[in-house]
């Protein structure tokens, strides 16, 4: 049966009818079409599809899109403002921490769930932090360097 | 160096979509009137298939079809084809079982394909797949490649008895077995080169589509490699001429092999669209990767060693069972041969190596191409033993290493295991990589570990491999059905940008900016006004793809040829307008100039002029400015490298630590060194991985997939390994014209044996000799118990 699920995306008030199983990323990619949140596991490992709930990190494969009701949601797709990317993409990109592009989005969302509870995160506090977000690409050293430098760029130290 | 140009440190122009989400995988696009494929999926290892009952699942609601084995029979749908024939030591071809893409009559591995489920909704389409009933007679299975061959053993074909692949040799064994009789120390190991599964975290996914308007056909798929598909697809298995088929492979989300190969899916997909009358779409679940993506190594080997009385190498002798999975995948013949054997002097002067290669079927997912593929096997064995030589005779592995290297002045080198060596210093590699990791003061830090109670330990690992691969003459010569060249069109637009349209694949290779640092150094144009255009069969002339490292190597010289051609008619053309002759003109930084003079054309008004050719040489030349090249490398390149970890073991846990690793790597030429050592960080985890986590386990018994998930299969976290340590001592290639190497694998190749012989240094107090990867806790745990056990008998 379908039922119709509102939120609030990236500041853009949505609401779609989906069936009750819907998971949150597949209400985000198939019926809002942002194909920015990515799903690379279906065992809630890999981190991919890491996006904002009511200003927390959390893993959209792993909850229901009705779960989501009313609440704030942001992805990768409502962090640039005006063309302009947000430090911690810029960091990304300017310090090459990220390859095939698919962790990416997930790496981005979970850097600022980390930086915003811990702005000056140290190496080994970064390491330990990516725990739940998988990248088979970069092997994680030039990740650790652009969330450390987002988050310097961010006002942490 | 131009500050885009080559060498330069460029940020990527590809992060302008991937960072805020705009990107384009295959799941990402959605095609109007499109309906979900789900398959059904054998629960056995093996077992024949004795009934298909589709009634239930095709009254489910959404249903639109279910397609068996049986409808591709009628249909006369071939099987999937290997693109590559080994022969055996008789001379006689391997052995080449068919391969049905939905099973009809029989299931070889759990997840081969039995069934598709067409609906209006993947959960429809899920929800009816549960519906199909199969009959099976459920068969004894084999999926340990040691226990393939031995008499008894559930055979996998009828057509391969023995399971019997291939039985495959190089080299000169009676010289070797001449070295082995006579030499002063023969060193002997028995090693697993564990199965791995490559996990690109997108996972495959397809779109087949069908117009009946024009009778052409769509394949959207996550590939590394969309005309070796086409070809594939359309010429062998479902029979669709090159021109009513298009392959289009949008970003991809990271291969390391596994999608270069031809999967039953997509013949599934583009075969089922025109059954359906609609685009059929599919999307892998990460369970079904685990599943039914082809797989990594899976070797069990024999080696031996000798030397003569000043520790020189006389002689190597590999003897390796290598599994191919159940049915043979694209390019999986010659992964445990020509890219294998042929690599096992290294960088040694071993005077005489031979080896064979039995490829055995087995009851699981197919094994091919696993990033370095078949490189990462020889390097590991050779280092493995040159390790146990040194330690057996109880010399330092640096100077055993050093008394055997090949010398750069020995070059070009000729191995006795077919392959020349065009150069290299790999002497000068392992005194970089020893000198960085502070070789002499090891003892200090191992004291240092010790009195926190941990066991520390260095290996090294030295390394070549052959990349860039491949003169298409000597592939056709080794049983290869395609040639390995690429294909580069660069298309000058009339107001001076430039598209170029590559026949390379990049999916995290970053290709979009390299290749545009090429066009725009050696054409002197803005990077910005370079496209780099891939994965697209209607677009591009033609394509091998990326893999082997060859992107840059072979694709760049493609490029540069094209540019090459560009230049020669822009130097025409300007000649005709500046009244000189042709001989007369030079291009340089995007002018062309009349020499010693400066009557001169910017290169952006002779494209102009090329396409509003008023003022032209009509006579001589054809307007437009857009060539075309083919590349076909004269030889394979040759990066080589030295990698030395450092580890720390816990010894009352097991936890083995990298606490450094040392990488320094020669590619040639480097375009930018940022991305290089990006592909070195990436390639070194996932060696490291091997090393320390991953493991693919069936069950011996059921045959059943153990290690089908991220929960049983653990991919390696960005807190199981350091940031690295990583430089480059450039060599340039002498036989293509960017004097590149490739270096997309070289981290996988060099790390694990790195890790493994540090381990081994860590634990020699301990007394433990023998470890197969990989070094999970409870393994190393499990090693040092046994030692001390028998150091207590
Ligand atoms: S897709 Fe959500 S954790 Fe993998
Ligand atoms: S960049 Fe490819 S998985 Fe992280």
């Amino acid at each position: 049966m379908a039922i119709s699920v509102s939120m609030t995306v990236n500041g853009k008030a949505v609401s779609a009818p989906v069936e009750e199983r819907t998971l949150l990323v597949h209400y985000l990619r198939d019926h809002l079409g942002l194909t920015g949140t990515h799903v690379g596991c279906d065992t809630s490992q890999c981190g991919a599809c890491v996006v904002h709930v009511d200003g927390k990190s959390v893993k959209s494969c792993t909850v229901l899109a009705v779960q989501a009701q009313g609440a704030p949601v942001t992805t990768i797709e409502g962090l640039a403002k005006d063309g302009k990317l947000h430090p911690m993409q810029e960091a990304f990109r300017e310090n090459h921490g990220l390859q095939c592009g698919f962790c990416t989005p997930g790496m981005v969302m979970s850097a600022l769930d980390l930086v915003k509870n811990n702005p000056s995160p140290s190496e080994s506090e970064i390491r330990h932090h990516l725990e739940g977000n998988i990248c088979r690409c970069t092997g994680y050293h030039n990740i650790v360097k652009s969330i450390a430098a987002g988050a310097k760029a961010m006002g942490g130290r | 160096m131009a500050e885009n140009g080559i060498g330069a440190r460029v940020r990527r122009k590809e992060d302008a979509r991937f960072l805020v989400g705009k990107s384009t995988y295959t799941d990402d696009i959605n095609r109007p009137g499109q309906a979900h494929a789900v398959f059904v999926r054998s629960p056995h290892a093996h077992a024949t298939i004795k009934k298909v009952d589709i009634s239930k699942a095709l009254k489910a609601p959404g249903v639109v079809a279910v397609l068996t084995g049986a409808n591709m029979l009628a249909d006369k749908v071939n099987g999937l084809p290997a693109g590559w024939q080994i022969h055996s030591k008789d001379g006689s071809p391997m052995n080449e079982p068919p391969h049905i893409p939905l099973a009809p009559d029989k299931a070889r591995y759990v997840g081969d394909h039995i069934a598709v489920v067409i609906a209006e909704t993947r959960n429809q389409a899920r929800d009816a797949a549960e519906l199909v009933d199969v009959s099976y007679e459920p068969l004894k299975a084999v999926v340990n490649v040691a226990e393939a061959d031995k008499g008894g053993a559930p055979q996998v074909h009828d057509q391969a008895p023995g399971n019997l692949c291939y039985d495959w040799h190089l080299g000169d064994k009676a010289a070797v077995d001449a070295a082995l009789a006579k030499a002063a120390h023969v060193v002997k190991l028995d090693l697993v080169n564990n199965r791995l599964v490559p996990n690109a975290i997108e996972p495959r996914a397809g779109i087949g589509e069908y117009d009946a308007a024009t009778d052409r056909y769509t394949l959207y798929t996550s590939s590394q490699n969309p005309h070796v598909i086409r070809l594939l697809m359309g010429a062998f298995v479902l029979g669709i001429p090159e021109h009513k088929l298009r392959v289009v492979s949008p970003d991809v989300g990271g291969g390391f092999g596994s999608k270069i190969f031809h999967y039953a899916e997509e013949a599934v997909l583009t075969w089922a669209a025109k059954k359906v009358g609609r685009p059929v779409k599919w999307t892998a679940e990460r369970s079904e990767s685990f599943l039914c993506d082809a797989h990594g190594r899976d070797h069990a080997t024999h080696v031996e060693l000798a030397l003569d009385k000043d520790h020189k190498f006389t002689a190597l002798k590999v003897s390796t069972k290598a599994a191919m999975g159940a049915y043979l995948s694209t390019f999986a013949p010659a992964i445990p041969t020509w890219l294998y054997g042929t690599l096992l002097a290294g960088v040694y002067t071993t005077p005489a190596v031979y080896v064979e290669t039995k490829a055995l079927f087995t009851n699981t997912s197919a094994v091919d191409a696993y990033r370095g593929a078949g490189r990462p096997e020889a390097c590991y064995l050779l280092e493995r033993v040159v390790e146990r030589a040194a330690w057996q005779l109880g010399i330092d592995p640096v100077e055993l290493r050093r008394k055997n290297v090949i010398p750069a002045s020995a070059m070009p080198y000729q191995t006795p295991v077919a392959l020349q060596y065009d150069c290299g210093d790999f002497g000068k590699n392992l005194n970089d990589a020893a000198k960085v990791v502070d070789w002499a003061g090891f003892a200090k830090r191992r004291e240092e570990s010790k009195k926190r109670g941990q066991l520390r330990g260095i290996g090294i690992s030295h390394y070549i491999e052959a990349c860039g691969i491949a003169p298409s003459a000597v592939v056709g010569a080794l049983g290869g059905r395609a040639g390995l060249y690429e294909s580069a069109e660069v298309r000058f637009h009339p107001t001076g940008s430039v598209t170029v349209f590559t026949g390379s694949h990049p999916h995290g290779q970053s290709n979009e900016t390299t290749f545009a640092q090429i066009v725009a150094d050696k054409l002197g144009i803005p990077i910005e006004n370079v496209e780099i255009v891939h994965g697209d069969t209607d677009r591009i002339p033609f394509g091998m793809g990326t893999y082997g490292s060859r992107s840059l190597a072979v694709g760049g010289s493609a490029l540069v040829k094209a540019i090459d051609k560009v230049i020669a008619k822009g130097k025409k053309i300007a000649a005709h307008q500046l009244e000189a002759s042709e001989a007369d003109i030079e291009f340089k930084d995007g002018v062309f100039r009349v020499a010693g003079t400066d009557k001169q054309k910017a290169i952006g008004e002779i494209a102009l002029s090329a396409y509003v050719p008023h003022n032209f040489p009509h006579e001589t030349t054809e307007p437009g400015l857009d060539e075309s090249a083919f590349y076909d490398p004269k030889n394979f390149t040759f990066p080589s490298g030295c990698h030395i970890a450092e580890v720390e073991v816990d010894p009352e846990t097991g936890t083995t630590k990298v606490l450094r690793f040392v990488a320094v790597d020669d590619f040639g030429n480097i375009i930018n060194p940022m991305i290089v050592e990006g592909q070195v960080h990436g390639g070194i985890t996932q060696g490291i991985g091997q090393a320390l986590t991953e493991n693919c386990v069936y069950d011996a018994q059921s045959g059943q997939l153990l290690t089908g998930s991220f929960m049983d299969y653990c991919m390696p976290k960005a807190d199981d390994v350091p940031s690295f340590e990583v430089s480059t001592n450039v060599v340039p290639c002498t036989h293509n014209p960017l004097g590149v190497k490739g270096c997309g694998e070289a981290g996988t190749i060099g790390a694990a044996a790195a890790v493994i012989n540090a381990l081994l240094d860590a634990l020699k107090p301990l007394g433990v000799k023998e470890f197969d990867m990989p070094a999970s806790p409870h393994r190393v745990w499990q090693a040092i118990q046994n030692a001390s056990r028998k150091a207590a008998d």
